[in-house]
């Protein structure tokens, strides 16, 4: 490791402190609306409901590990894989890829905190109470009688399931309401971050000079201007029905199912790359600091995140080969699926050019980088073959999806979450985590992953289909599920290792000093952690590298961009 | 990548049973017995990779296609990033100088946007193909129709030409692919979205309600084929399972005429008849040529016709009757069948009254 770097790294004076009283310490956390403290919360909170979201799997995988098992009640189970993906997707990749923004962006573009602090600590409250309100569900969902329930409904909930007659009780209410405010929060930071990036960048960030996470970022909150609406609209018109008897979605009285799949989708895909486009901004920031080179072809990564953005909001119908759009639709949803894969490929080139030619560090954040890279190759080929819209009326719905879009959310956004946990950690609490203990943690995740999710591909192309809470012993998927269902707890094993390793390292860990991996952009100048107001002196940039310019004054990257 | 191996293998999956164990064992006959293990791992009565039908037969060679060009891409791809994270690490006796800073090539940017798109062509306009192929095929004059009506959770199907009502056991005309007779089936469904899929014949379809979806399927060999609800429809929909019966011409012409027939009316199951029809099974059931008209679960006038109850997940026997009408959830948690709370003797009489209806 480099020695630190300490240009920029004044503070100023801490006032006199005195001992704080614990509950002083909690109301801080309460009331707080500085970036870095939400950043914080975000990030702790889905960190918890990533635990929850992970057991909810675990009783999954030990229910199917073999043929007709009675683990859990058919009903459990599938109150199990709805609140995981509700829970996943919402209350896990939505809050800690925020977490992250919050923190990153008002330091990497060299600002004191967000545009509107105010409305950032709203966003953070309402989405968390969202996700209580989700979970009070398995104590609330029957009313107060009888056994507690939750949503049983799948986390895209299609109607006509989800209409009164078919979902009886309070159970789906709270599915619509918790992810109705998770929205709101969700729409209230994305405006927050368009702002901050527009309005309050540092002197001399031009937005050509503006890093890549913000700029990915920019991107990823203009998509949840645009997706977050029409679930929103989904969620209240389905509330509409439940309480006070609206049609939209009752085909009984001439209501349409494939409308809801329309709202539906047409939010859920754009969702994907809304989950997915933060972890390419993780990448665009660690793959170069670790291989010691900047990143290649940065106008052709913003480029590719622009036109990315712009086609995820058209091919939501890929989602819906199997519900008879006809040919024309089937086949402008192939065409238009398939045209998002070249931005996507342009990416994965300038990573491997990134690497090409570098001195390639293995520390912890770029193993699990290097692995991202990997199996987000994987997830995009999976995704090209389910684009071919005759194959996905065979692989639709089937385990093969499912380990599609688990190679994306686990194998590319996860690994990329637990490699920018690795890389700025050192930044949010001033101490290293182990490197022994990441390792221990990398290798047996991984392991774990690639049992459960490699082998899930098979029984899909064997014909099994998702959401099922038990399968005949005729059909020869035995052999995998147990494979999977083993890798599962590889897995659990290696996030046990992770929580240790926050908690030791916290308290004992390695100090890490303000810039520990030798990195460039402007979050590295200042003290770890950052002091509330971030940088004593406003920072002027002159390129894309800034503290790099400060290392090489006889090369600054100013010289070539 | 597991799948080329895979493939090789299934090739042999028509390798006679046993083949190893012959006199002809040798000392060599471990490994064909290990290459039998294996080849008995991929070996179901559902893959995607052993089609029956022209459908499946098209969506197979379109994804022989597509697994070919994207194994292609990952091989090229992954062996370059492993040869990159291998040449470029940084080695034990390296200097700590930083390497050459290199920030792009435009030349580079357009070649890894261009041959792309190159692919993509190929793959687009083959995918497009089979599309047309599959729904825009133009429907004979000698066509089977069948509609299916999806149910929580069960198959109904009716042959219009015929007036035939069964329940999910599905039985098709084979297909002779000179002489094409294929089967139509008009689906829809009676509440909840259901989807029908029977990887052998065809992809999936879903069953959506106050919506009408069409797809046909021409099995090429009799034989039964399985598959089982492929749209999450709710509690059971594990147990929504799909059997089609795929029979000779002759055999399907005989089908169709027994299925004509009004119930069979066995003066030894009187007493169960009588039964059925005093309490609540009537709502729901019909059995034709009865006072049982009820439309809300399967028709039952041939139901000792079926191997299967209780769509395809429980076998058609006396035992196996009597604790389904006694109490439905206990066999399938979720059926909509409520449990009649039947004293020990109308439970045998029913389930007398239920064998006689062959």
């Amino acid at each position: 490791m480099m020695p630190p770097q300490t240009a920029g790294a004044m503070t100023f004076d801490s006032p006199p402190s005195h001992p704080k009283l614990w509950l002083d310490a909690v109301n801080e956390w309460f009331t707080t609306v500085d970036h870095k403290r939400i950043g914080m919360l975000y990030i702790g909170y889905a960190l918890v409901f990533l635990l929850i979201a992970g057991l909810e799997a675990a009783v999954m995988r030990i229910q199917l590990a073999v043929p007709n098992n009675h683990f859990v009640s058919p009903q459990v189970f599938n109150r199990m894989f709805t609140m995981h993906g509700t829970t996943m997707v919402f209350f896990v990749g939505m809050p800690i890829l925020f977490g992250f923004g919050n923190y990153l962006i008002p330091l990497m573009i060299g600002a004191r905190d967000m545009a509107f602090p105010r409305l950032n600590a709203f966003s953070f409250w309402i989405s968390a109470f969202g996700g209580l309100l989700l979970y009070f569900s398995f104590i609330g969902g029957d009313g107060l009688y009888g056994a507690g329930t939750a949503p049983d409904v799948g986390w895209f909930a299609y109607a006509p399931l989800t209409a009164k007659l078919f979902s009886p009780g309070h159970s789906t209410d709270y599915w619509i309401l918790g992810v109705f405010l998770s929205g709101i929060g969700s729409v209230g930071t994305a405006l927050n971050i368009v702002t901050t990036i527009v309005c309050m960048r540092c002197k001399g960030m031009t937005m050509a000079r503006m890093p890549l996470l913000p700029w990915l970022y920019l991107v990823t909150s203009a998509m949840v201007f645009i997706a977050i609406g029409p679930l929103t609209a989904a969620q209240m018109m389905l509330g509409f029905d439940r309480f006070l008897g609206a049609h939209f979605f009752d085909v009984q009285a001439g209501g349409s199912a494939v409308l809801w799949m329309h709202f539906f989708w047409i939010f859920g895909h754009p969702e994907v790359y809304i989950l997915v486009l933060p972890a390419f901004a993780f990448a665009n920031e660690i793959i170069p600091v670790f291989s010691r080179k900047p990143i290649f072809g940065y106008s052709a990564m913003v480029g590719a995140t622009v036109l990315i953005g712009f086609i995820s909001l058209g091919v939501w119908a890929h989602h819906m080969f199997t519900v008879g759009l006809g040919p024309a639709g089937n086949t402008f949803f192939t065409l238009a699926t398939m045209i998002i894969s070249v931005p996507t490929g342009i990416k994965i080139f300038n990573w491997l050019a990134t690497l090409w030619g570098g001195k390639i560090r293995f520390a912890t954040p770029m193993i699990f980088s290097i692995a991202f890279l990997f199996q987000f190759l994987i997830a995009g080929l999976t995704g090209i073959m389910l684009s071919a819209a005759p194959f996905d009326w065979q692989l639709g719905n089937s385990y093969f999806v499912v380990a599609h879009f688990h190679f994306v959310l686990v194998g590319a956004i996860l690994y990329m979450i637990f490699a920018a946990f690795y890389y700025w950690f050192p930044k949010m609490s001033g101490k290293m985590l182990s490197e022994t203990l990441g390792k221990w943690h990398f290798w047996l995740f991984t392991i774990g992953f690639h049992l459960t999710f490699d082998f899930m591909h098979i029984p899909g192309l064997m014909g099994m289909p998702r959401r099922i809470y038990t399968y005949e012993a005729d059909r020869g998927w035995a052999v995998w599920n147990m494979i999977e269902s083993i890798g599962m707890i590889f897995q659990a094993a290696a996030i046990l290792i992770f929580v240790w390793n926050v908690v030791r390292s916290y308290r004992h860990g390695e100090e890490a000093g303000p810039d520990p991996w030798d990195a460039w952009t402007l979050e590295w100048s200042t003290a770890s952690p950052p002091p509330h107001y971030n940088f004593a002196e406003e920072p002027v940039v002159h390129s894309r590298r800034p503290l790099w310019d400060l290392k090489h004054p006889q090369a600054p990257d100013s010289d070539y961009e | 990548m597991s799948l080329a191996l895979f493939l090789a293998l299934h090739d042999m999956d028509d390798m006679p049973a046993g083949h190893a164990m012959t006199a002809m064992q040798t000392h060599e006959s471990w490994w064909r017995r290990a290459i039998q293990w294996v080849t008995g791992l991929f070996s179901t009565p559902t893959s995607i990779f052993s089609p029956q039908a022209t459908p499946a037969h098209t969506i197979f060679s379109l994804s022989m296609l597509v697994l070919a060009i994207t194994l292609a891409i990952f091989l090229a791809v992954a062996g370059l990033m492993l040869y990159a994270i291998i040449r470029f690490r940084h080695r034990a006796g390296d200097s700590n100088a930083d390497p050459t800073q290199v920030y792009g090539s435009n030349q580079i940017e357009v070649l890894w946007t261009v041959i792309p798109i190159l692919i993509l062509v190929v793959l687009f306009l083959s995918t497009a193909r089979v599309i047309s192929v599959n729904e825009q095929a133009r429907k004979p004059a000698n066509a089977l129709d069948v509609v299916v009506i999806g149910h929580q959770y069960w198959w109904e199907y009716r042959y219009p030409a015929s007036g035939v009502v069964t329940a999910n056991e599905l039985h098709l005309p084979a297909s002779d692919p000179k002489a094409p007779t294929p089967t139509y089936m008009t689906m829809s469904s009676a509440d909840v979205d259901h989807s029908f899929w029977v990887p052998n014949l065809a992809g999936k379809m879903d069953l959506i309600p106050n919506k009408v979806n069409v797809m046909w399927i021409d099995p090429h060999k009799p034989g039964l084929y399985l598959g089982q609800c492929a749209q999450y429809c709710g509690t059971a929909h594990a147990k929504m399972l799909i059997r089609v019966y795929v029979d000779s011409p002759a055999d399907f012409a005989k089908w169709i005429a027994h299925q004509k027939m009004a119930a069979e009316d066995d003066p030894a199951a009187a007493e169960g008849r009588l039964a059925f029809e005093h309490t609540a099974c009537v709502n729901c059931h019909t059995v034709n040529g009865t006072s049982a008209k009820g439309k809300f679960g399967p028709d039952l006038t041939h139901l000792a016709s079926r191997d299967t109850i209780a769509s395809g997940a429980i076998r058609n026997t006396p035992q196996n009757l009597r604790q389904w009408i006694d109490d439905p959830n206990s066999m399938k948690p979720g059926s909509l069948m409520p449990k009649m709370n039947l004293s020990s003797h109308e439970l045998d009489a029913i389930t007398a009254y239920m064998v006689s209806l062959r």
